[in-house]
């Protein structure tokens, strides 16, 4: 067999914490200075010669992985938010360049994330296949040997030389779709954890994919989503904090991934030094999902009330600080969010907080959520001044829905809330 | 979908770059059709759902020469080697047109493609290069009106004007293509180029034989001057359109060796910059 990617020894350095250095203008002498010194900053940043350890944090995003994958091979990807995924189907794509190691790929590499890049609003549907097929790297000859399939395939025939700005945007998406769909790339890179769009187009997505792997394509897939990881793949990589811990059958891998305490089982810790500095004086120390009996846990049901428990350190006294958390489905799209001074009383007494040791809970009331999985993001912030912390994806639960209403048609239930709804029916006559 | 490409594929090595970048006109090459679409694109959506559409790449110009007619020759009465004031400042503001659409739009362009540098693949110097490609189809339109000015105040070129005139507009291309990019890749970094761009273009206007001849600038001076590429760049249209000027001397050699190291050094910096792109934007 040929091997169609070759890693070896890959690290991604990131910068990180630049946020710091701009909350010291405090004072307008520090802003006076900083004007002063802005010419030489900005010559030395030009030659690339910024000092690395004065005032920015790196990171190791990505940090001496190595595989090989051969020709025609469906390589799964699994690891928690920051495991460095990403950053690895972006060095695989060209988009972003390694720090350190190297990679080999033998063919084109496509990506369904690409999905109307370079669309313009006031160009024709025609015209933005066009455009759009140039950008993913297609020859024009190319673009014209397929143009009719991939119209026929967008099912956008009738508007094909209307202005996309007057598109649905189903139908945007669909053209868009179509396009990246037919550049039958040797390589295909998906990345389910970042894919937009409705729970159709995801299906849509994952379907093309399956034909492509029949095709006898590589294919390298990123996902939460360990049964579509299953379904798809015969092999995974497990990533975490940039590190490749183990590849194996995917079967294996998953279950090593899910015993090893990385898929987030219903609570969080933070180390001290993954809090980045310019948090301070907040300091995270949990987060953790209960269910009705109080009992921490991966997977609650939605006919019993759910409790999110932030504990967090307080090093100095902060003064207008919230604390809260955003709710939203794997999809991206965002069911609620709620802050502990939300309640006029609250506000009173916490706006100004003491240094020391806090929790804010907050309990969801029962027969609130679909089935599904759904994220936690929190962020800790004054209004308006400043944010301390945040964490988008700080921690994931599964919604099992036995009991909830109408669960006895055996058919799934649109959006993401499924609440026990006060219906009254009367009869007229 | 149809069975796989038949072509053996080509192997990417991907690796840290280390120190000067290479510049990789292969991969250019490659991507050579994107270009084109890119500037087919920008020429294309610019006078969408505009009432006079391509009209304004007529107007612009045609509307600073009158201004700078009232003002420089019918006010200042500023000296123009002998030249009709109309003919002589649109001449030049051709040149200039291209040159400030191209400051703008290139200096911008990376930062307003920002969906696409973060997403995929390709040579980054298309963005600017397309940007500068893009002005010169309003550069060809504002050109038949020159040549209608021409007419109308019984211009004559000379006819080495078939080999004189290219050559000023590759260098007016040399010297646009280098300032957007040296701008383009600071901009990713620093957006205060965005706001630096309309006082520079402005200054620049000044500091460039624009609405005045080069001629009122005193001879020990005349060096110096030549240091903006722009001034050598709209001497020479005039000296191939109009004859005036002493045509090519010294200072039009100090002026596009300029604007040679402007461009050369600002294909080093930006494909030393490039790597960063997509993780800075």
């Amino acid at each position: 067999m040929t091997i169609a990617i070759n890693v070896k020894n890959l690290g991604k350095q990131y910068k990180i914490g630049a946020a710091e250095t701009k909350f010291r203008y405090n004072m307008l002498r520090d802003v006076l200075m900083d004007t002063f010194y802005a010419p030489v900053r900005i010559a030395k940043a030009m030659i690339g010669k910024s000092d690395r350890r004065s005032n920015q944090n790196f990171v190791w995003a990505l940090k001496d992985v190595s595989f090989d994958l051969e020709e025609g091979r469906v390589l799964g990807i699994v690891g928690r938010n920051g495991a460095g995924k990403s950053t690895l189907l972006k060095i695989l794509s060209r988009v972003t360049e390694p720090t350190v190691g190297t990679v080999s790929v033998r063919g084109r590499v496509g990506s369904l994330l690409e999905v109307g890049t370079g669309f313009h609003p006031e160009l024709t549907g025609r015209e933005n296949i066009y455009m759009n097929g140039a950008i993913l790297g297609m020859r024009r000859a190319e673009i014209d040997s397929k143009f009719d399939e991939i119209v026929d395939f967008s099912e956008v025939t009738q508007f094909i030389d209307t202005p996309v700005k007057r598109y649905s945007s189903g139908m945007y998406l669909r053209l868009a779709f179509a396009v990246a769909a037919h550049l039958e790339p040797e390589i295909l890179v998906v990345d389910e954890v970042l894919a937009v769009g409705d729970a159709e187009f995801q299906r849509k997505c994952l379907g093309k994919m399956g034909d492509v792997a029949q095709q006898g394509r590589t294919i390298l897939f990123v996902s939460h989503n360990m049964s579509a990881i299953m379904r798809l793949t015969q092999e995974t990589i497990v990533l975490n904090k940039g590190q490749l811990l183990m590849r194996g059958p995917t079967q294996e891998a998953v279950d090593f991934y899910l015993s090893s305490g990385q898929a987030q089982a219903g609570e969080r810790v933070w180390d001290v030094k993954d809090v980045p500095a310019s948090s301070a004086p907040f300091r995270p120390i949990s987060l953790k999902v209960k269910n009705g009996s109080g009992k921490v846990v991966d997977t609650v049901r939605s006919t019993e009330p759910v409790t999110v428990e932030f504990e967090y350190q307080l090093d100095a006294p902060v003064t207008g600080l919230r604390v809260g958390f955003y709710l939203s489905t794997m999809r991206g799209e965002y069911v609620l969010a709620s802050f502990d001074t939300d309640e006029p009383n609250l506000f009173e007494k916490f706006d100004s907080r003491k240094s020391g040791r806090y929790i804010s809970r907050a309990e969801i009331p029962a027969d609130i959520f679909n089935e599904g999985r759904y994220s936690i993001g929190v962020n800790a912030s004054s209004f308006g001044v400043r944010r301390y912390f945040m964490d988008e994806n700080a921690i994931a639960f599964n919604v099992d829905i036995s009991g909830a209403p109408g669960t006895h048609w055996p058919e799934p239930r649109v959006g993401p809330v499924r609440p026990r709804l006060n219906w009254k029916i009367e009869k007229l006559d | 979908m149809t069975e796989l490409t038949k072509h053996e594929p080509a192997t990417i090595y991907i690796k840290p770059s280390k120190g000067l970048a290479a510049l990789n006109l292969r991969d250019l090459w490659v991507y050579r059709e994107l270009i084109f679409f890119m500037v087919w694109r920008d020429v294309k959506v610019k006078y969408k759902q505009t009432l006079l559409g391509m009209a304004w790449a007529v107007i612009q110009p045609v509307m600073t020469m009158l201004v700078f007619t009232f003002l420089f020759d019918k006010v200042a009465k500023l000296p123009t080697d002998g030249i009709p004031y109309p003919v002589f400042s649109f001449t030049a503001l051709l040149p200039w047109g291209l040159f400030v659409t191209a400051l703008n739009q290139g200096s911008r362009s990376l930062v307003a493609h920002n969906n696409m540098v973060t997403k995929i693949y390709f040579p980054r110097l298309i963005l600017p290069m397309a940007s500068v490609f893009a002005g010169l189809v309003d550069f060809a339109i504002a050109f038949v009106i020159l040549i209608g000015l021409m007419f109308y105040y019984q211009v004559t070129p000379a006819w080495n004007i078939f080999w004189t005139l290219p050559l000023f507009l590759l260098l007016a291309i040399i010297t646009a293509l280098g300032v957007a990019l040296w701008l383009s890749a600071v901009n990713v970094k620093y957006r205060d180029v965005n706001q630096a761009l309309p006082f520079l273009t402005q200054f620049w206007l000044f500091a460039t034989p624009v609405a005045y001849s080069s001629s009122v600038i005193s001879e020990k001076w005349q060096i110096l001057y030549s240091l903006n590429p722009m001034a050598g760049v709209v001497n020479g249209f005039r000296w191939a359109l109009l004859g005036s000027g002493n045509g090519p001397d010294i200072t039009l050699w100090v002026s596009a060796t300029i604007s040679i190291l402007i461009l050369i050094s600002g294909l080093f910096y930006f494909r030393s910059m490039e790597k960063t792109f997509a993780d800075t934007i």
